[in-house]
């Protein structure tokens, strides 16, 4: 009975072999690859690369056979790696004007130059499971055409040039970019931390807290101006050669909100922003970013702070899944000890309450 | 693929740089909560990361580490930790709480009195010891800047009018060098006298919560009461029924389904130090320790 409480490092090593058991599975059926994973798995992949602010596909892949397929483990084993990498400098900022666009679609304007492009996308489909697929089945082969050559601009480039839309402040190129994995993070916080707390938060979350001001808690009107999803550049300046050499290329989604206008006596009214960006194609997080960012701007743009998606100090400190997950799981960690503190207390007030009920009690205090 | 390789102790030298510094001004002022950027750690927030983080920067290849936690040295997360900087730090290790000169711990402070060539590190949860109170950073920044600590004697008042005693049985606040009010991590109130006064350094690390925090050696640590209701440290009225210890925190181990209750202390070490040296309590013929630890 006594061994009972007490671990033993047998009994892990052990529970270890038996999860790297579990892991497996039954091993007369083919073990998963990396490359399976990452081509076949793909958003799965986009996920924890987001969400684990690391762009590198096999790694995620890694990560997900790692963890059997339970994403937000895998995202924490992908953090925890990313932890001890060395930081060589920060990237020039990506032009999302100028991706290689996959897909990119605007419910604000029926056409726009560059077009709207469906690409793929579950949307539209209908969700009846497939049989065909359970037995492995090879696609048709896509549809193709020339590729197109007109630039893409922006929707809210588009809606900027007639002032329609308030600016995005201009690049200080002296500044450099908050990072909250470097330096401790403090209240409150300027959009470029929150952004970046955005974008590595839980799409759960997110999703919930957008779907709220939806709903009425925190609600900006919002309008998606364009979600585009492609391939942009990412380019590292030089010191030594002084140019920006290419790093290579990376899948991006992004998603810019157009909400609710601002104005006053003195200034015109106009649209404002909310804006998400994930790697890989990830819509359903950079909308959610995209509300939230813009119900966190509720103070710079001099609204009523009422809803939980409003707050940042409410959003900025449970959006991260990693540290929700082990705090809310740490509950199963030994606590005997402020347990038997507790049991103790508890004991103590119900002997005091017994007391006091006991006939003899109640005569004293009658008298 | 990038193949991992790990620095000493893990975390890489900057950060252990950066981990130092918050630390020293948290030496500096007693009890002050320092931000600091807590880093991901191989084992999962709210699990040790901070004190991890703290016993990281701090370890040197002399030293001697031990790990506890609820007080004892063969729990799985204290075998977790101690295995995780054997393995990364190559640091000796030991049970014995003399012979340590770092010590983790989480939820309890060692019965054998610390000297002055220790280290406690405890890990903790939450910080902040008016969070329960006041859930907004900003807010309890502010209050501790002020030293408005109204709002805890109000608790603890309502606590009286509404239980007739102070209904906080662990991570029971105390003031720091006549100044900060601290959460002591969630130790039972048994502890809190320990940390006053206490030859040893003691560092505190909240990973999640991105803390760092300390009481300097032969500080004045005062739990929070009143005249009236003066603080009481909480411990089962028996002795230790494996080395009789009559002093010690005592685990309430449930034997059977019929109310059947065997009392041991929580501090393995300190029990069996006791034991070896010939103390016996009423279940000490001893088949249990050498299954505990076989």
């Amino acid at each position: 009975m006594y061994v009972a409480v007490k671990g033993g490092e047998r009994a892990i090593e052990n529970a270890h072999r038996l999860l790297a058991h579990k892991r497996r599975g039954d091993q007369s059926v083919p073990e998963v690859t990396l490359a399976q994973i990452s081509e076949q798995l793909g958003l799965a992949v986009d996920r924890v690369m987001s969400e684990g602010s690391l762009y590198d596909r096999e790694l995620a892949a890694l990560a997900i056979k790692q963890a059997r397929g339970d994403l937000i483990e895998a995202i924490f084993l992908v953090r925890a790696f990313r932890a001890t990498m060395p930081r060589f400098g920060s990237s020039e900022p990506v032009d999302t004007g100028t991706m290689r666009v996959r897909r990119r679609v605007s419910a604000t304007f029926k056409d726009i130059p560059g077009g709207q492009i469906l690409g793929p996308t579950f949307d539209y489909t209908h969700r009846l499971l497939d049989p065909l697929l359970a037995e492995g089945l090879a696609p048709e082969a896509p549809a193709t055409a020339d590729a197109h050559t007109a630039p893409t601009p922006r929707v809210t480039d588009i809606l900027g040039r007639d002032g329609l839309i308030e600016c995005s402040p201009p690049a200080d190129d002296g500044a450099s970019v908050g990072d909250l994995t470097r330096e401790p993070l403090n209240f409150p916080a300027d959009r470029d931390l929150r952004l970046q707390n955005l974008a590595r938060g839980d799409e759960g979350f997110l999703l919930a807290m957008g779907y709220s001001t939806q709903r009425g808690y925190g609600r900006n009107h919002p309008f998606v101006g364009e979600i585009r999803f492609g391939e942009v550049e990412v380019e590292l300046f030089a010191e030594d050669a002084g140019f920006a050499v290419p790093l290579g290329s990376i899948e991006l989604t992004e998603c810019q909100m157009v909400n609710q206008f601002k104005g006053s006596a003195t200034e015109a009214p106009c649209f404002t922003r909310g804006y998400g960006l994930a790697f890989g194609q990830s819509e359903r997080k950079t909308m959610s970013m995209a509300l939230v960012d813009r119900a966190l701007r509720a103070r710079e743009l001099g609204e009523e702070v009422r809803a939980p998606a409003q707050d940042e100090e409410f959003v900025m400190s449970h959006s991260d899944n990693v540290q929700a997950t082990g705090f809310v799981e740490h509950l199963k960690l030994p606590h005997y000890v402020d347990f038997q503190s507790e049991l103790g207390l508890l004991r103590k007030l119900r002997q005091e309450f017994a007391d006091a009920s006991t006939p003899d009690a109640m005569k004293e205090a009658a008298e | 693929m990038n193949a991992p390789a790990y620095n000493f102790a893990y975390l890489d030298e900057q950060t252990k740089r950066m981990i130092r510094r918050a630390i020293l001004k948290a030496i500096a002022i007693p009890g002050y909560q320092v931000p600091f950027a807590s880093r991901e750690m191989p084992m999962p927030y709210g699990w040790g990361t901070g004190g991890v983080q703290v016993t990281a920067a701090i370890l040197g290849p002399e030293d001697v580490l031990k790990v506890i936690d609820q007080g004892s040295d063969d729990t799985t997360n204290a075998i977790s930790i101690r295995k995780f900087f054997a393995k990364t730090a190559g640091v000796a290790t030991t049970t014995a709480t003399n012979e340590a000169t770092v010590i983790q711990t989480r939820h309890r402070i060692p019965e054998t009195a610390l000297h002055e060539n220790q280290v406690l590190v405890y890990q903790v949860p939450i910080p902040e010891p008016l969070r329960f109170l006041e859930p907004r950073e900003t807010e309890t920044r502010r209050m501790h800047a002020l030293a408005e600590y109204g709002l805890m004697h109000v608790k603890l008042y309502e606590d009286i009018a509404r239980f007739g005693h102070i209904a906080t049985a662990y991570a029971y606040p105390v003031k720091v060098n006549a100044r900060y009010v601290m959460d002591p991590s969630p130790t039972p109130k048994f502890d809190n006298p320990k940390m006053d006064n206490c030859p040893a350094l003691q560092l505190f690390g909240a990973g999640r919560e991105k803390r760092i925090y300390a009481i300097p050696p032969y500080t004045q640590v005062v739990s929070l009461d009143f005249e009236d209701h003066p603080f009481e440290p909480y411990r089962f009225n028996a002795p230790c029924a494996l080395c009789g210890a009559e002093n010690s925190y005592l685990d309430e181990i449930v034997t059977d389904d019929k109310g059947g209750r065997m009392f041991v202390c929580s501090d393995t070490d300190y029990c069996e130090g006791r034991q070896a040296t010939g103390h016996h309590g009423s279940l000490s013929a001893a088949p249990y320790k050498e299954k505990a630890h076989g």
